[in-house]
């Protein structure tokens, strides 16, 4: 069984849940930017939520299926066709030998998740399937998909079924304008109490250069910054700071123009400063982010991102219970 | 040195040991993450060091984040003493300096640069009072070079100058960062050297490049074999300057598998390093070369 790429898409990628472990050598996270789609993608064609599948970027591929197999499409909106024929997101449907998947117009959301009965078998590399398409590491190749790859893909457990459909209640919407709940923290003291607030207050917009490695945003009132002599090593900018660790989540500033927000293919470090970090309830939200929607950030204490973290725990294990039957 | 605390988001502790670089600030960061590997705190999913800094990723459904902080600041009690000595390795590492693949990336970016009218290395040597590219060269080149941090991208190696302060190499980022930098570059920015592992973006001024892969997502190179990346934090460095033939012949001996990096086991102690710098240095090359 093989998926023959008749064309790739803007940037599809091979990714699973992700590689944790290699950050402390500059080999970040990888894996869906948006973790619960791919999650409830996998469990709807019966496989293990881990396994890996397609990450679609605003234009979607076209596939075409080697075998009969079972297949599901969730996440933004980017309405999958068969053979031309529009077919039901956050479901499984069955494929025939030859058949071809393809996409319309992206509608809402910015990236679409496709699992394959029996997951898309690229070779593991450090514990993950993931592409980190930088360091031409893991998924097909190391890189995006191009025309004329061909992807096998694993043998179907005996869950996988067609006809399994995810409740509308399960299902995450995205919000417009986005309100990204972060905690204030790392390098917050190096910006004055006027600036932090402006931060909060002003509406961003999604610049155009949002990808993997991080979302920015634009359009907020330029930050100030409380005057220091600075540190050995650090650099004369005021943004900068001696070369440390790059929390995934984290959002610096360079230059104090346009926040940056690092996402699953983070760089591990760097030498600017950050304001905080993006709550961890609140990551998979950036990946369905348009460019040029607007974006809030919203400052919460601990106590409060610990309950979001409930609550998407919560969630993901009302998906499991209601797919794992 | 104060150490400072702060939460990055719910899942990562960020500890900065010092604002300002210096080994001390390494050395006490080295203390304390051994102490968190050793103590096997529950929870605890990646230990990251830096520079003067590091950053503990946890997982707060399985450790609370205020029971993760007082773990931490325990531990600094304990590893106040700490390490100051280790068991490492030197490396040489070749550079073709003033090369031209640097030289026309550095070209394109010209109005990203402080100075557009002179190259990177140029306004650096310029800067650091060193009067002559082959002067800056010599001072780049005439002592070893401490990783600190290995991150950015894949195995990048981030190099802090072993020599007094007064001495240490200092240059700004540029204005604003290159969406190129050819693979194997050795930059420069703040007082860190580093080499780019792969291709990309980058801040750091260019100064030349190195013939010697450090990392190999494919493994097929014979020294990366074992391991995809070369360096690790604690790694001491030497660059050695080399002509375009000599460069020209390291990569075909690359590419026929018959490289092999010069490294030696050595032991690094910092109140020796501290007490006679140049001489410290001195020994260590003496290792290197085997004299």
């Amino acid at each position: 069984m093989a998926i023959k790429v008749v064309s790739p898409g803007l940037s599809t990628t091979v990714q699973d849940l992700g590689r944790p472990g290699y950050y402390h050598i500059g080999i970040p996270l990888s894996g869906a930017m948006d973790r619960a789609a791919l999650a409830a993608a996998n469990l709807l064609v019966g496989n293990d939520e881990s396994a890996a599948g397609l990450e679609v970027v605003f234009m979607g591929p076209e596939l075409e299926f080697t075998a009969p197999t079972i297949v599901a499409v969730t996440g933004g909106e980017i309405p999958p066709k068969l053979n031309g024929t529009p077919c039901e997101t956050w479901a499984s449907f069955a494929v025939k030998s030859g058949d071809v998947l393809s996409f319309d117009f992206l509608k809402a959301g910015a990236r679409a998740y496709i699992a394959i009965a029996g997951g898309v078998d690229v070779p593991v590399v450090l514990g993950s399937r993931s592409t980190y398409t930088l360091g031409a590491l893991g998924g097909h190749e190391g890189r995006k998909l191009m025309a004329g790859d061909v992807l096998p893909v694993g043998v179907a457990s005996s869950k996988a079924r067609a006809g399994r459909s995810l409740e509308q209640k399960l299902r995450r919407k995205t919000s417009n304008p986005a309100e990204l709940r972060m905690l204030p923290g790392l390098y917050w003291h190096r910006i004055t109490e006027e600036a932090g607030k402006h931060f909060l207050s002003d509406t961003w917009k999604v610049a155009p250069e949002a990808d993997r490695i991080g979302y920015r945003f634009r359009g907020g009132k330029p930050i100030d910054f409380v005057p220091r002599t600075p540190p050995f090593g650090a650099g004369s900018d005021p943004s900068n700071i001696v070369d440390a660790c790059y929390p995934y989540g984290s959002i610096q500033v360079p230059s104090g123009t346009e926040p940056i927000v690092l996402h699953r293919d983070a760089v591990s470090g760097g030498g600017y400063f950050m304001v905080g970090a993006v709550i961890a309830a609140d990551m998979d939200l950036i990946a369905q982010l348009q460019p040029h929607m607007p974006a809030r950030f919203v400052a919460v204490d601990m106590p409060t991102a610990l309950a979001a973290r409930k609550d998407m725990n919560a969630q993901a294990a009302a998906v499991r219970a209601s797919l794992q039957s | 040195m104060k150490t400072r605390y702060s939460f990055g988001g719910d899942e990562h502790v960020f500890v900065e040991c010092d604002e300002e670089m210096s080994l001390q600030a390494f050395f006490k960061g080295l203390s304390m993450t051994n102490a968190v590997r050793e103590s096997k705190i529950k929870g605890v999913t990646e230990i990251c060091p830096a520079n003067a800094s590091f950053q503990i990723k946890f997982d707060p459904d399985v450790i609370s984040p205020d029971d993760m902080l007082a773990e931490l600041k325990r531990l600094e009690v304990s590893a106040s003493k700490g390490v100051s000595s280790i068991k490492t390795r030197i490396i040489e590492v070749p550079v073709l300096y003033n090369d031209p693949w640097t030289h026309e990336t550095l070209m394109r970016f010209r109005e990203r640069h402080q100075d557009p009218n002179s190259t990177d290395i140029e306004y650096a040597a310029r800067i650091n009072n060193l009067e002559t590219v082959d002067n800056f060269i010599k001072a780049h080149s005439g002592s070893p070079w401490f990783v600190s941090m290995v991150g950015f991208v894949a195995g990048l190696p981030f190099l802090y100058q072993m020599v007094e302060r007064g001495r240490q190499i200092e240059v700004p980022k540029y204005l604003r960062p290159r969406t190129d930098t050819p693979k194997l570059t050795v930059g420069h920015g703040g007082c860190f050297s580093c080499i780019y592992s792969v291709r990309g973006a980058g801040g750091y001024q260019m100064f030349g490049v190195t013939p010697m892969p450090i990392y190999d997502p494919a493994q097929s190179i014979s020294y990366l074999k074992d391991f995809m990346i070369l360096f690790r934090p604690g790694d001491i460095v030497k660059w050695r300057p080399i002509d375009r033939p000599e460069y020209d012949q390291i990569v075909a001996d690359v590419d026929a598998g018959k490289f092999v990096p010069r490294i030696r086991e050595v032991n690094f102690s910092l109140e020796e390093f501290e007490r006679n710098i140049d001489g410290y240095n001195k020994k260590l090359e003496e290792t290197l070369y085997g004299h």
